[in-house]
């Protein structure tokens, strides 16, 4: 694996071929906002939190740094009023759905997000898609899916699974940014109680 | 669906995993819905999880989890029918028959559903009835087309 | 039928098939695109097969069924061969006199020739219709000529002469350079340089690679992936098995959208035929190349139309796009590398091998060679496919080809690129239509829709329209696309509603930014289109709805009010029979009046009433007058000399 040099926030960064500018970012110890990302996991790019500036060879473009693999002679800059901008407007969508996470709240105060920007429409759930990840790739059992597409995409227990194995498992749980798991859990156990 | 068909038609796709999207519209087509312990058997057959199943299935349109109605509705929503005023000939199909898009009404008599353009633009707004398209619709005829079908 | 081994087997077979076809013969071509069957053209088969029986002329006179013409708005529509004399609108009953007066008796029909709206002239040759005249239809001209049913037909018009030429004279890489030559851009979108996308997979160094039919047709209103799949689907093969030969493929996927049942079962015996004679299969023509296609069926899904979303769907999965930060060319189906190109694309590869790079340069512009089929609907005279060279301006495609706007009413705006792109007004026109220019107004080429608007429409609900479309087939995976379309639609619907409030297009700007930099995958990028372009060019639009509560275009049911002007109605009842909401009262010589509490806003009494009366109004912007008292709603005729 032959050796990368990139620039991050103007700090020279030593990585590996392969690796992401976030996996890059997170070995030097500079932050980067993630949501929907975890060590254990493929990475899933569905928040965007972690969208950064990058620049190569003049290029200038914004991109997701939990999936954009480094290359050297990258340049990256994780605040930019652009930046900041959107990671505002992501908190606020997701606020929408969610506003007493705590996850949600710390990004909320370090981003100025108004939480009454846009009207509640409290589902809780805002596909973040670790629960599904986590029980498919770490735990290889898939008791938790996804189902439907777009605004109306949700999660989903499958019974006959769940009930084999959560009740033991239950990793999925600590995960789960909004609680909305627990609350799923829940309702498809008492739903399928005979 | 009996057991046995489903393997047939799993067989004919050589049993891949990547043919699990062309095994249920086959499925779809003959019987018309999924059944849950179909997924389950497709599930079995090619070796895949039953959530991957269940996201196909509610993820592309073309599959419905419930029985559907003797007669397919179909109202095409695309751009050259919207513009020739595709909302008013879906509305007042709303309204005769009480239900919206994606529903089938509790005799299973009809299913409404949109569909996003096909490919009769010259004839627009455009109304597809069991197949049968219906051309150059109008709010005032819809009524009387609907009727024909019982 | 067995194999035909070489370029020269070939050729000595086609000249059979030519030599047994007889030019002078007569023949009757009829259109059976879907858009004709759906006009009745099955029935005009029936009729047609029946009455050459019964006039005993089935051994003089040949039943061809074709692929779609392009003429769609005058369908179902008939050519008599060899004099080539077009007759549009077929019904059953036309048939006994086609068949007696024109086939046997070598006259014209003159009722069913095209009629020249304005003037009344009738035309008799296709090449002399306006419709037909001004287009350049390298593609889509051979359509008319062949039933896709038939290999030989296909073969009668010099089909494979290409992979023939490629596989004997040239090498994968000669072939490749002569498609970089062409500067081929891909027609499904993007428009891409294909030759730079095929180096980049021939160069790859994983072994295996594919080449892939994009037939996922998604934007709305446009259908010329079909009609091409439909009527000349050996066209797409001879494409495809170039493209497989020129990058080192040895497997081709045709990934078509299940709502094309007959493309669908045309390409698929199509396949078949091409097996049998060897086209398809082990050492094509007698050379080492060897190639296979599979056919893939969608299952509804827009955003399968996305290349990456596309391949993960043929692996078996949801159509959820990835990043595309490794190039799908590079990694793509099964992580190996995949050229995907859209229908058109493949159509143009036999034709520029046959016929040289050099010949294909010469159509076009500078940055956009070749042509471009569009699909010219909506608010247009003449709907249907038009192919035309890139460089024709948009008046001359909207007015020359398409015949202008009916009903007398005023163009306003065309939308071109599907969900993707954006809307030019009126002042725009002279534009030149290719892939840079359309994008430098805030548009863009896409697959090539052409949707063309009147004074009726309103460009709020345009974009709300198509942003309620995006939020509907959206993946759901990244947060600006799922949640940032969504909340667009509802300030959208929220305006188009009269809810609008300030503020309202700043925050909408916003969403678009978000959108338009950090989505996942093309669709949310470009979402935003529809709407900043409406803003750029009707912005005055907006500011009506928001401000003022009113709909300029007479056309958003919360912002507008039936109205019937007293001074025109004539009682005639017309509106009132017909009302389905029972809300227009009146009698005989009363002047009829709707109960705004009652009106929902079908419209239907618009449509009823008399174009000579023409009572029926709609009001935006300003409340609608009180009804007269009921005593003073007699009407008294006008005597004769008065009107």
């Amino acid at each position: 694996m032959r050796e990368i040099i990139l620039e991050i926030d103007g700090r020279e960064v030593k990585a590996r071929e392969g690796m992401t500018v976030l996996e890059a970012a997170l070995a030097a110890g500079i932050r980067i906002p993630t949501l929907c990302y975890h060590e254990k996991l493929e990475p899933f790019g569905s928040c965007r939190l972690c969208t950064v500036e990058i620049e190569i060879k003049g290029w200038k473009k914004l991109v997701a740094a939990c999936v954009y693999p480094v290359e050297p002679g990258l340049m990256v800059r994780t605040r930019t009023e652009k930046v900041d901008r959107i990671r505002k407007m992501i908190v606020e969508l997701y606020l929408a759905h969610a506003p007493d996470s705590f996850v949600l709240e710390e990004l909320e105060r370090e981003y100025g997000a108004d939480r009454n920007r846009f009207a509640k429409e409290a589902s809780f759930c805002i596909h973040c898609g670790l629960c599904v990840r986590y029980c498919a790739e770490v735990k290889q059992k898939h008791a938790v899916g996804f189902v439907d597409r777009g605004t109306r995409k949700e999660i989903c227990f499958v019974p006959e699974i769940a009930a084999r194995e959560c009740w033991n498992c239950k990793e999925c749980f600590p995960l789960c940014p909004t609680e909305a798991l627990q609350a799923a859990y829940v309702l498809c156990t008492a739903l399928s109680h005979k | 669906m009996d057991n046995e068909r489903i393997d047939q038609i799993i067989a004919r796709h050589h049993g891949q995993a990547s043919s699990l999207i062309q095994v249920l519209l086959e499925i779809q087509s003959e019987h018309h819905w999924l059944p849950q312990r179909v997924l389950a058997r497709v599930a079995e057959k090619l070796a895949v999880p039953l959530t991957r199943i269940q996201h196909i299935a509610t993820f592309y349109k073309a599959f419905s989890l419930v029985p559907k109605g003797r007669h397919r509705v179909n109202v095409c929503m695309g751009t050259a029918c919207h513009v020739r005023g595709a909302a008013r000939i879906l509305d007042t199909l709303q309204e005769l028959t009480g239900i919206r898009p994606g529903e089938t009404d509790l005799d299973l008599k009809y299913s409404l559903e949109t569909v996003n353009c096909l490919g009769c633009c010259a004839l627009g707004p455009v109304l597809e009835i069991d197949g049968k398209t219906h051309g150059k619709m109008t709010t005032a005829e819809t009524a009387d087309v609907l009727k024909h079908y019982n | 039928m067995s194999q035909i081994n070489s370029p020269l087997e070939l050729e000595t077979f086609r000249a059979r098939i030519l030599a047994a076809r007889d030019s002078a013969k007569t023949s009757i071509t009829l259109c059976s695109g879907s858009a004709c069957l759906a006009s009745g053209s099955a029935e005009v088969a029936v009729a047609l097969k029946h009455e050459i029986e019964a006039l005993g002329l089935n051994e003089r006179v040949e039943l061809r069924r074709t692929g779609c013409h392009g003429y769609c708005e005058r369908g179902p529509i008939i050519i008599c061969n060899p004099e080539g004399i077009c007759y549009f609108r077929i019904k059953p009953e036309d048939v006994p006199e086609v068949v007696s007066k024109t086939l046997r008796d070598k006259q014209i029909v003159e009722r069913l020739l095209y009629t020249e709206p304005g003037t009344g002239e009738k035309i008799i040759h296709e090449e002399e219709i306006p419709f037909y005249k001004h287009q350049q239809r390298l593609v889509f001209g051979d359509n008319v000529k062949l039933d896709p049913k038939s290999i030989d037909d296909y073969l009668a018009v010099g089909g494979y002469a290409a992979l023939a030429k490629a596989l004997s004279t040239m090498s994968g890489s000669d072939v490749l350079e002569e498609i970089k030559k062409s500067s081929l851009r891909g027609r499904g979108g993007g428009g891409f340089p294909a030759g730079r996308k095929w180096e980049g997979s021939r160069d790859a160094p994983e072994p295996i690679k594919y080449v892939i039919v994009n037939a996922d047709e998604g934007d709305p209103g446009a259908y010329m992936d079909r009609s091409l799949l439909e009527g000349n689907p050996h066209c797409i093969l001879e494409g495809l098995a170039l493209g497989a030969y020129a990058v080192g493929a040895r497997e081709g996927y045709i990934y078509v959208r299940q709502e094309y049942p007959l493309a669908v079962a045309n390409v698929l015996l199509a396949i078949e035929k091409a097996e049998a004679y060897g086209f398809l299969g082990e050492n094509i023509l007698g050379s080492d190349f060897s190639f296979k296609v599979i056919v893939h069926q969608g299952a509804g899904a827009f955003v399968c139309g996305e290349s990456t979303a596309l391949m993960t769907a043929l692996e078996g999965r949801v159509g959820e796009p990835r990043p595309k930060y490794i190039r799908s060319n590079i990694k793509g189906l099964w992580n190996r590398p995949s050229v995907l190109n859209n229908v058109e694309t493949w159509a143009n590869v036999p034709l520029i091998i046959n016929r040289g790079a050099d010949w294909f340069r010469q159509y076009g512009t500078e940055s956009s060679k070749g042509t471009k089929i569009f699909s010219l609907v909506g608010k247009i005279t003449n709907t249907g496919l038009v192919e035309v060279p890139m460089g024709m301006t948009l008046r001359d495609i909207i007015f020359k080809i398409g015949g202008g706007i009916p009903g007398n009413k005023r163009f306003k705006a065309v939308q071109t690129g599907g969900p993707s792109g954006g809307c030019i007004p009126e002042s725009l026109l002279d534009l030149e239509v290719g892939f840079d220019e359309l994008a430098k107004v805030g548009s863009m080429m896409g697959s090539g829709g052409m949707i063309v608007m009147d004074e009726d429409t309103c460009m709020v609900d345009v974009a709300r329209y198509f942003i309620e479309f995006l939020t509907d087939e959206s993946c759901g995976k990244c947060v600006p696309c799922r949640e940032g379309l969504r909340q667009m639609v509802k300030i959208l619907t929220n305006i188009t509603q009269g809810k609008g409030k300030e503020g309202d297009l700043e925050l909408l700007q916003e969403l678009s930014e978000t959108a338009k930099e950090a989505a996942l995958c093309a669709l949310g990028q470009s979402a935003p289109n529809p709407f900043l372009s409406t803003l750029r060019y009707f912005r005055d639009e907006y500011e009506a709805h928001i401000a003022e509560k009113r709909c300029p275009a007479l056309s958003c049911k919360a912002l507008i009010a039936f109205y019937i002007d007293p001074e025109k109605c004539q009682a005639c009842g017309s509106c009132r029979r017909k009302c389905p909401a029972e809300a227009i009262s009146g009698g005989k010589n009363q002047i009829h009046v709707i109960d705004q509490d009652k009106c929902t806003k079908c419209g239907t009494c618009l449509e009823v009433c008399p174009s000579r009366f023409a009572a029926v109004t709609r009001i935006s912007g300003v409340p609608v007058p009180a009804p007269l008292p009921e005593a003073e709603r007699s009407i008294t005729r006008k005597a004769k000399s008065d009107a």
